[in-house]
């Protein structure tokens, strides 16, 4: 999957682009590598990387891929059978019906369509959508609940399951939180503002505290401006369609999140898919489409944009910046960077994928970036030259026709965002960015040193655990609520079908007691569940795990 | 035998040559040619050159270094009419403060004043103690909160449908429920004024699209024979061929009402099932704030899906579908805006559900709206150059001029004019906002008149008066 991009680091290192990247510090001479199936095949690389950039892609053995499939044949086959079954009326149905008067109208769904829902995903459904009844802190209350029919209805039973260590949400720095003193502004902005906006931002719906936010975004990113938006998802789907258009060509990564999917297609450009940070897919396509111009009418590009994730939410990969910022000069390209999962969660101060790689914001062209995670609010920024921000100002769609963000919400950024700039006066918002980089390395080195097979990067605060087989998913995850953890798993289609996995998101709110009980309750479910597929011993690469290593200097 | 037959060849040999240096020499070049182009033949490709050259090396170089791309966004001139924003300083409430200006609100769309409603601030004060601000996953991954599921099951007792999904947005709403249905080579006849979520919606779903004129059931009706005509035809695909017809129950860009009950014949009779935007009419028509089936009295059930924001009616943040579990369910793994975003925050959750309790407890208020609505509708009749648009009974209604002054820019200019001016007097408009390049069928430039409760009859008469006046000193 990312093997060749060590290769391509290789021919990117020629004398050309170490001029354009004077920016980056030259003469610290650190390996790039992606190890996947193979245990090191790092490139020396002269000035693209200041410092160690290690990806894991370790593939599993073929007897849990063969195994993999004969589990997902399994339950395909009795699918059917309770499928047939149900036809004639030997198992009750429980999925809702048609209306009877509506019963001749063309069917809603084709019966093969939800195959997989029926009989698969409704084996395990009490995994997810589990219901929270307090803050999504490093621990939460879950309301109980049961089932009578297979998962195909629940039930509370009321009572409360207290204090389960919360591995699932992406409360990066730990923002999610209740304390009445960090809530102070947030509480008086609401008593003053309410909630609603009841308008767009092109009519009446910006607010003096909206100025307030974009200014803090753009200083805190260090642009020129920035614009805020209620959404995250919608920041994307609704503004990539004003920045290119018919004729233009989107390159897209593979695991590119669905908003930008979405956004792309809306926009009506032609979309090409590069393999998953792979540098030499990228720059073949960026090639070809510069050579050949457009199909059929052979006229050139009107404008070529790269749309890129900062760390992806499935894999724990950080994007290959460095590279695709000199491919993105040299081919005169642009680059769409969401940092929705990036920001807060990596750079020696929390500014997302930029930092992390010491480069300047002005070589991205688009910085998106969300509010959910690591600001623990809601919604979504773009940020860039005036020049963007004010074309967005009049052409997104979100400005013109979608309401406002909620003060509160807004007042809730402001402050995060404050504590990480420093300006609230404390040096707690810096804290927290190294906890979370000192959790992250941490947890990933003892899944490692268990023998787990771990997605990624080695300071991605995502980290995937892979367990393979559809069997495994839901005994994962509720024997780890049974030893009170909440776990994210996942499973086709939102990744490949032989790539089931478990997500932890680690967070600077976790204290080192809670990921060693974590860890604890993995290393034996691990044990059980006969989960540790890595090949590979701790000892064959210990000097990664140095701590001090590690340990920004800024 | 071997050796006559040597002689015979050695024989043939000799002769050629004496035949060769007998030849003319015409005769010669011709046979030459002859062969050359033999060989030529054999040598030479079966396709055309041209086709097959490949670029060099150097040329792809030269190529790449040739490409100048547009820039990634044109150049914006300063005085843009959409890009100085109207700035407000503090809530947007009944008083507004718009660029540093006292006035009266006529702009914002909260139709029933629950966004300074001391009992929703409280909700909401109350949940931000709880919950903090944000969710931090979507709904699949720890994102669902009791909230959720109170806001969920209350706004489906409310509705009197099944079941109830919310989203956390109100544009993703509906733009994300069509294309949870609707897939390609799907048909779907809608309104040409359906809002511009709606035409998202369908952008996304990558159906067949058919546009029927503004509220007319006999065009509708003309393209649904035309359908069934093809269905006859091609009897196989139609069996397959999902339909559905999209339109809204007061329509955002004119103001006006969907004939709600001709369409429900016409979905019998051609069996095509209603989707309804209910935004504007949510928590306005009906006797119960239920919206437009609850005003013309039609089975909840008769509609198929319907959807609306939180954020007009409601004064929150997000948006909801609602109809038969049936249904709804589906969108809990098909809604891309519900599967792959964020939750709600539980805070505006919070706001909305005390919003749904306050409109339980006081029916009055619809009733109320009402008649301030057709108090200004009545009030604003008559000016000159101006036309009011929209039913009597719609909280936003629009006005457009009688004639164009020429080109769209002129048209818009004198309306800003207009809003300026009132604007400058205490009571702030805003001009109804489109892109107009995105647009499917643009609407006419218009100024939004949004009439809510909290207007006294004095507000709401010194606001027809002021726009009498600004648009007589403007137009005339």
């Amino acid at each position: 999957m990312a093997n060749p991009s060590a290769v391509c680091n290789g021919h990117l290192h020629h004398h050309h682009h170490q001029k354009q990247n004077n920016v980056l510090k030259s003469g610290v001479c650190k390996k790039n590598g992606i190890t996947k199936g193979v245990k090191k095949n790092g490139v020396t690389n002269g000035t693209l990387y200041k410092k160690t950039f290690i990806e894991h892609f370790e593939q599993a053995p073929m007897y849990v891929a063969v195994l993999t499939f004969v589990g997902f044949g399994v339950g395909t086959i009795f699918g059917y059978l309770r499928d047939f079954m149900r036809a004639w009326g030997l198992e009750k149905r429980n999925v809702a019906q048609e209306r009877e008067q509506q019963k001749d109208f063309v069917p809603l769904y084709q019966d093969f369509e939800n195959f997989y829902t029926r009989n698969l995903y409704m084996r395990i459904r009490d995994n997810w959508n589990r219901p929270i009844c307090s803050v999504p802190g490093p621990q939460f209350d879950l309301m109980e609940r049961v089932t009578d029919d297979y998962n195909w209805t629940f039930r509370f039973t009321g009572r409360t399951i207290k204090n389960v260590i919360n591995m699932g949400s992406y409360n990066y720095l730990g923002f999610a939180e209740t304390d009445p003193n960090a809530l102070k502004t947030v509480t008086k902005e609401l008593q003053r503002y309410g909630t609603g906006i009841c308008s767009t931002r092109q009519e009446m719906g910006t607010l003096d505290k909206h100025v307030e936010l974009e200014n803090l975004v753009a200083k805190f990113l260090g642009v020129e401006d920035a614009m805020v938006f209620g959404m995250g998802f919608a920041t994307n789907s609704m503004n990539i369609p004003a920045l290119v258009g018919k004729g233009c060509l989107i390159l897209s990564d593979e695991l590119n999140h669905t908003s930008l999917v979405l956004g792309a297609r809306l926009s009506g450009a032609t979309i090409r898919i590069f393999k998953h940070n792979n540098m030499q897919s990228l720059e073949k396509l960026l090639r070809d489409a510069i050579i050949y111009g457009q199909p059929r009418s052979r006229r050139a590009w009107r404008k070529i944009i790269i749309l890129v994730e900062g760390i992806y939410s499935m894999e724990g990969s950080i994007v290959q910046l460095p590279e695709i910022v000199s491919l993105k000069k040299k081919y005169k390209a642009y680059l769409y960077l969401d940092e929705a999962h990036s920001i807060g969660a990596v750079g020696a101060t929390g500014r997302g994928v930029v930092e992390y790689f010491g480069m300047n914001p002005d070589d991205v062209d688009v910085l998106m970036g969300t509010f959910t995670k690591s600001f623990g609010a809601a919604g979504g920024y773009i940020a860039g030259k005036k020049g963007l921000v004010d074309f967005l100002r009049t052409h997104s769609h979100s400005a013109v026709y979608a309401t406002s963000m909620c003060p509160p919400v807004a007042e809730q950024i402001i402050r995060a965002m404050k504590c990480l700039m420093g300006l609230d006066g404390t040096t707690q918002g810096l804290q927290r960015v190294r906890q979370l980089g000192k959790n992250t390395r941490y947890f990933r080195r003892r899944l490692h040193e268990m023998g787990f097979i771990i997605y990624g990067n080695d300071d991605s605060p995502v980290v995937p655990l892979l367990l393979y087989m559809p069997g495994k998913i839901g005994a994962f995850a509720r024997r780890m609520l049974e030893k009170n953890i909440g776990v994210v798993v996942v499973g086709f289609p939102a990744t490949p079908i032989t790539e089931s996995r478990a997500r932890f998101c680690v967070s600077a709110a976790h204290t080192r007691e809670m990921l060693d009980t974590v860890l604890n309750a993995l290393d034996e479910l691990g044990d059980f569940l006969q989960l540790k597929y890595s090949r590979y011993s701790k000892s064959s690469h210990p000097e990664l795990y140095e701590e001090n290593r590690f340990e920004f200097e800024d | 035998m071997a050796a006559a037959v040597g002689m015979g060849q050695q024989w043939v040999l000799v002769e050629m040559v004496q035949a060769f240096y007998e030849a003319p020499a015409y005769h010669l070049i011709l046979e030459g040619i002859l062969i050359l182009w033999i060989i030529r033949l054999i040598f030479s490709k079966t396709y055309k050159l041209q086709e097959r050259s490949d670029l060099t090396p150097k040329e792809k170089e030269e190529l790449i270094e040739e490409w100048q791309p547009e820039p990634l966004v044109p150049p914006v001139s300063k005085d843009h009419p959409a890009l100085n924003y109207n700035i407000v300083s503090g809530p947007p409430t009944h008083k507004i403060v718009v660029n540093g200006k006292e006035c009266i609100n006529f702009a914002s769309f909260n139709f029933l004043g629950l966004l300074d409603n001391e009992k929703v601030k409280s909700a909401a004060q109350a949940s931000l103690k709880k919950y903090g601000v944000g969710t931090c996953g979507p709904r699949g991954f720890y994102g669902t909160f009791d909230v959720h599921l109170e806001l969920e099951d209350r706004l489906a007792k409310f509705m009197r449908t099944e079941e109830a999904i919310i989203y956390s947005y109100g544009f993703a709403t509906i733009a994300s429920a069509i294309p949870a249905y609707s897939k390609r080579g799907d048909i779907v006849f809608v309104d040409e004024a359906a809002c511009f979520a709606i035409q998202k919606g369908l952008q996304a779903s990558r159906s067949n699209i058919k546009l029927f004129k503004h509220n007319d059931m006999t065009d509708l009706e003309r393209l649904l024979k035309e359908q069934e005509t093809e269905d006859q035809k091609n009897p196989r695909k139609a069996r397959v061929t999902r339909r559905f017809i999209v339109v809204e129950g007061l329509y955002m860009n004119t103001g006006d009402i969907c004939p709600l009950p001709e369409l429900i014949k016409l979905k019998y009779k051609y069996k095509v099932r209603i989707f309804l935007e209910e935004s504007l009419s949510f928590g306005v028509l009906g006797e119960h704030g239920r919206g437009i089936t609850e005003h013309f009295g039609i089975n909840i059930d008769d509609i198929d899906l319907i959807s609306a924001n939180m954020e007009n009616s409601l004064a929150s943040i997000g948006g909801f579908c609602c109809g038969r579990s049936f249904i709804i369910d589906h969108q809990r793994l098909s809604g891309q805006g519900y599967c792959f975003s964020a939750s709600l925050p539980p805070l505006l959750a919070a706001a909305a559900i005390e919003a749904l309790n306050i409109m339980e407890d006081n029916p009055d208020i619809f009733q109320t709206l009402r008649a301030k609505c057709k108090r200004i509708h009545r009030a604003l009749q008559g000016i000159s150059g101006l036309r009011v648009v929209g039913e009597s009974f719609s909280p936003a209604l629009h006005l457009r001029l009688e004639d164009s002054y020429g080109s769209r820019e002129n048209d818009e200019k004198l309306l800003k004019r207009i809003v300026d001016y009132c604007v400058n007097r205490g009571i702030a408009l805003t001009q109804a906002r489109y892109l107009e390049k995105e647009e499917k069928c643009l609407p006419s430039p218009s100024i939004r008149v949004v009439v809510t409760v909290e207007q006294t009859e004095q507000e709401l008469d010194k606001a027809a008066s002021l726009i009498k006046e600004a648009a007589e000193s403007v137009l005339n």
